[in-house]
């Protein structure tokens, strides 16, 4: 290690005060400058702080939306309305938070990816994945309880499908089903709890989760596209050879990240708000009907994947247990997998091939939950596809494990591209 | 390499989904809105409060705002717009009341506010364009981008009354709706009409999302801010990572 | 190239040994200064959105009051902005002690200009003597004060000529809503701003035309 954080002290006097009774500077420098980093790392790195960013923006949007919010069944959707055209800004502030609501997503599926390339789920990093996955859990819980606030026709059958869900659940089904609505249908009490805990309780657990993944992270320290232990290689002063300063080399390089993502993500807000469509449904602008289901009726994009494969099974307990096997199994991962090698640089052209297949897999599920279910063909595919997703896991199992896979040798050092 | 094959396939399945998407909707003609032709917006809300707005509110459109963003003084949109004696800050809710509304169609006519927000401009526009004579129905009149809707034709006098000409009919099916044709002209041209209810399609755009105008506006500026800082960024990173081999 | 950047972080700049100190410090803060800018502008919509919304200036328009069933020495309270409006039909005996009250006020001619519009900065704070129109907040701590109309002696002082009093901290104005020397609230009452449609219908909110 590098000198020990308690002795580097501030220059300024007043904070050499603070530093002395509780050293939060030393705890910032060795996580920021003193943290060092693969200096190798590409563009698929910038879903992370990119993710962060967003937490950021969802909880102060959230916070001046929660404000002229009025969770009731009664005028929920109203509320929303006046948001959008009374309060001042207000149409900025909610279209930051839908629009961020998807970008969450897409950038954490982008992140997640980017562990499965380059194995950074791999040992010594399970339990940095296995928190991630728990984010992953808990932002899922969130943005479901999130989309049905608006209290519009998908807000509500969308809760109505999903709490269903849980009605599979062996003889306390119907009970559970009931306890989670508090009533026989989403009603007034469903959506006041889900606005309590899209609020409160699921923010408090992300952002401790956040925190504990940053943890895991800063012990084991970044993988990066070679798929190195860059701990392995250390100079004479203790610092790893291939890593560099997370600040400012890294703090830079990810303000570009940050400026490129901005745009688009300023592209949506002001001139394509509801994405076609995708991050803001139609339908979702008829108040919600409980006696009326809307023609088409999916989740948001981003749960389509499971909810294709839900769909596609002609049986509701088997189903349910496809849709959470599909979550379950991702936690697994860096147990099934038992290549030695972490990059897909070095891996055999089993791996690539496979990662590539369960990437379209999982898109092309998600294409489909999302589309018109009255094609009979797409229940097949749908069928096939799921057999696939899980396949992946076998697959990849079973590759390793018996030694099918024919890796390269993995360099001592990074390598850089230009 | 990889990245391109990914790009490939993926583009591969969005645009399969694409084509089937497509094949499943009824047609409708191009509304073709241009909401920055604010004249076409002016004259779109007069034929709507004067044609539609007897029985369909705008519950969550304040006439103030109208008169703002329009560019419409408080006078002029009072004298044309308003027929309820609401006050300038009130929502257009129209004087129907919703029981005698049940009783004469049937249900409570909807709500328009956000009826583009849910049904597209497209539909919007068609639907004004296709209503016809049907004697079959209660109200008479039906339409076949939303058959057997229970609303009479509001603008018939302005489009003249369509009948419909049937395609012959297979065995055991109705007879579907092969075209309609205007039998009895009104008092604008086809041509006319067809900008009648582009002007009342864009109305009820801006309506259903009023902030357009000031969200585009906006939305310039800070794209020129984000492409300036972005670049500053680029040059930030660049000079900072010449330390980096 | 791969193998050499532990050279370059003892001697930052690399191969050539040298950073331009200058261009990266002015990078620096080019881009702070540009992306705080970028922070405050986005942070603006946000403090806006505290203000009054569309509905709240809706229901804060104009009102327009029917004063013509209120009789002589009577008060009625009407709503504006959800503010209680008292308006007093006062007296000739009323109007005709205002004077003799100065001595006992803390700022009997209305020299504080944030509580009356000018055209009522006169002896009745009124556009017409008889009427008053004010808004029936008491300028201490936001309560809204009784109207005692009579001139009779009451508990809380033997020479009381008709006014207003606040229950919750005994603060005192007479009938203009001029406040008395020695109680808690600081200053007048507010007049709000208003004029006559007609003689028995007046609007508030609004100015008299001509008047700022």
């Amino acid at each position: 290690m590098a000198a020990a954080p308690d002795a580097w002290k501030p220059r300024n006097k007043a904070l050499v005060w603070i530093e002395d009774r509780l050293p939060i500077f030393g705890f910032l420098r060795e996580h920021t400058i003193e943290y060092y980093a693969p200096k190798n790392f590409n563009f698929m790195y910038f879903f992370g702080s990119l993710a962060l960013l967003i937490l950021v923006n969802q909880i102060i949007t959230g916070i001046f939306l929660a404000m002229n919010f009025n969770p009731s069944a009664a005028d929920a959707f109203a509320s929303i309305q006046y948001i959008m055209r009374d309060v001042q800004w207000g149409w900025l502030i909610r279209y930051m938070h839908t629009t961020g609501a998807s970008l969450f997503f897409v950038v954490v599926y982008l992140h997640m990816f980017r562990a499965l390339m380059y194995g950074s789920h791999k040992q010594p990093r399970e339990l940095l994945w296995v928190i991630g996955m728990l984010i992953y859990l808990a932002l899922m819980a969130e943005a479901f309880m999130g989309y049905v606030l608006p209290w519009g026709q998908m807000s509500f059958w969308g809760a109505k499908v999903i709490i269903s869900l849980f009605g599979a659940v062996p003889v306390i089904g119907n009970k559970l089903v009931e306890w989670i609505m508090g009533d026989f249908l989403p009603a007034d009490a469903t959506l006041n709890r889900f606005f309590a805990l899209h609020v409160i309780a699921l923010p408090l657990v992300l952002l401790l989760l956040v925190v504990l993944h940053l943890g895991a992270l800063h012990t084991s320290g970044s993988n990066n596209p070679d798929g190195i232990e860059i701990k392995q290689h250390k100079g004479a002063d203790g610092k790893p050879l291939d890593g560099i300063p997370f600040h400012p080399y890294y703090t830079v390089k990810d303000l570009v990240g940050v400026g490129f993502f901005l745009i688009i993500a300023a592209f949506i807000i002001f001139y394509q708000p509801t994405f076609f469509g995708l991050f803001l449904e139609h339908d979702n602008y008829i108040p919600a009907n409980p006696l009326v289901t809307p023609a088409a009726i999916h989740p948001v994009w981003y749960f389509t994947p499971f909810y294709a494969m839900l769909r596609s099974i002609p049986s509701k307990g088997l189903g349910v247990l496809t849709l959470f096997s599909a979550i379950a199994v991702l936690f697994f991962l860096p147990w099934i997998d038992r290549s030695k090698v972490k990059s897909m640089r070095y891996r055999g052209a089993g791996y690539k091939i496979a990662l590539a297949v369960f990437a379209l897999t999982f898109i092309w599920l998600g294409k489909i939950g999302i589309g018109e279910s009255t094609w009979i063909g797409d229940t097949y595919i749908a069928r096939a596809l799921t057999a696939v997703y899980f396949v992946f896991f076998l697959f990849l199992w079973a590759y390793t494990y018996f030694g099918w896979e024919k890796t390269k040798p993995v360099p001592e050092r990074v390598t850089m591209h230009e | 390499m990889n990245k391109r094959i990914f790009a490939g396939a993926a583009l591969l399945v969005l645009l399969s989904g694409q084509v089937l998407a497509q094949e499943g909707a009824a047609t409708l003609y191009e509304a073709h809105v241009n909401l920055h032709d604010i004249a076409s917006v002016q004259r779109g809300a007069r034929v709507f409060f004067n044609y539609c707005a007897g029985c369909h509110s705008l519950e969550y459109m304040r006439y103030e705002r109208i008169s703002q963003d329009l560019g419409l003084s408080e006078k002029q949109v009072l004298d044309n717009f308003d027929f309820n004696g609401a006050k300038f800050g009130d929502h257009a809710i129209s004087s129907m009341p919703a029981a005698d509304a049940t009783k004469w169609f049937g249900k409570a006519p909807p709500d328009l506010s956000l009826e583009v927000r849910t049904k597209g401009e497209n539909w919007v526009y068609s639907y004004l364009k296709s209503f016809y004579l049907d004697p079959s129905r209660p109200v008479g009149w039906n339409n076949t981008v939303f058959p057997n809707a229970s609303m009479p034709d509001p603008l018939w006098s302005l489009q003249g009354v369509q009948t419909a000409v049937y395609a012959a009919a297979k065995p055991g099916e109705d007879a579907k709706v092969e075209k309609l044709e205007i039998n009895q002209p009104g008092l604008e041209t086809p041509e006319q009409f067809d900008r009648t209810a582009r002007d009342v399609t864009a109305f009820l755009t801006y309506v259903a999302e009023p902030n357009t105008y000031e969200r585009e506006r906006l939305g310039l500026w800070v794209l020129m801010y984000l492409v300036a800082f972005s670049l500053l960024a680029v040059f930030l990173k660049r000079e900072y990572w010449k330390d980096i081999h | 190239m791969a193998h050499s950047n532990e050279i370059a972080l003892q001697h930052p700049g690399g191969e050539s040994g040298e950073v331009d100190h200058g261009r990266r410090r002015f990078l620096t803060v080019t881009t702070a200064v540009v992306g705080g800018a970028g922070v405050v502008a986005a942070a603006l919509p946000f403090i806006k959105s505290w203000e009054p919304s569309a509905r709240a200036l809706a229901a804060g328009a104009p009102v327009t009051i029917d004063i013509s069933k209120i009789e002589s020495g009577q008060m009625v309270r009407f709503a504006w902005r959800s503010l209680p409006i008292f308006v007093v039909n006062r007296t000739k005996e009323q109007l005709a002690d205002l004077p003799s009250l100065d001595p006992r006020l803390r700022d009997p001619h209305c020299k504080e200009t944030s509580q009356q519009p000018a055209y009522c900065q006169n002896t009745w704070r009124s556009i017409k003597p008889e009427w008053l129109v004010m808004i029936g907040i008491c300028t201490h701590l936001g309560c809204v004060p009784d109207y005692y109309g009579q001139i009779k002696p009451e508990p809380f002082d033997p020479h009381w000529k008709g006014g207003f009093f606040c229950p919750c901290h005994k603060s005192r104005y007479d009938v203009a809503g001029r406040v008395f020397q020695g109680v808690p609230a600081p200053l007048n009452m507010v007049i709000p701003p208003y004029h006559y449609i007609d003689d028995t219908h007046v609007r508030i909110g609004v100015n008299p035309k001509g008047a700022a």
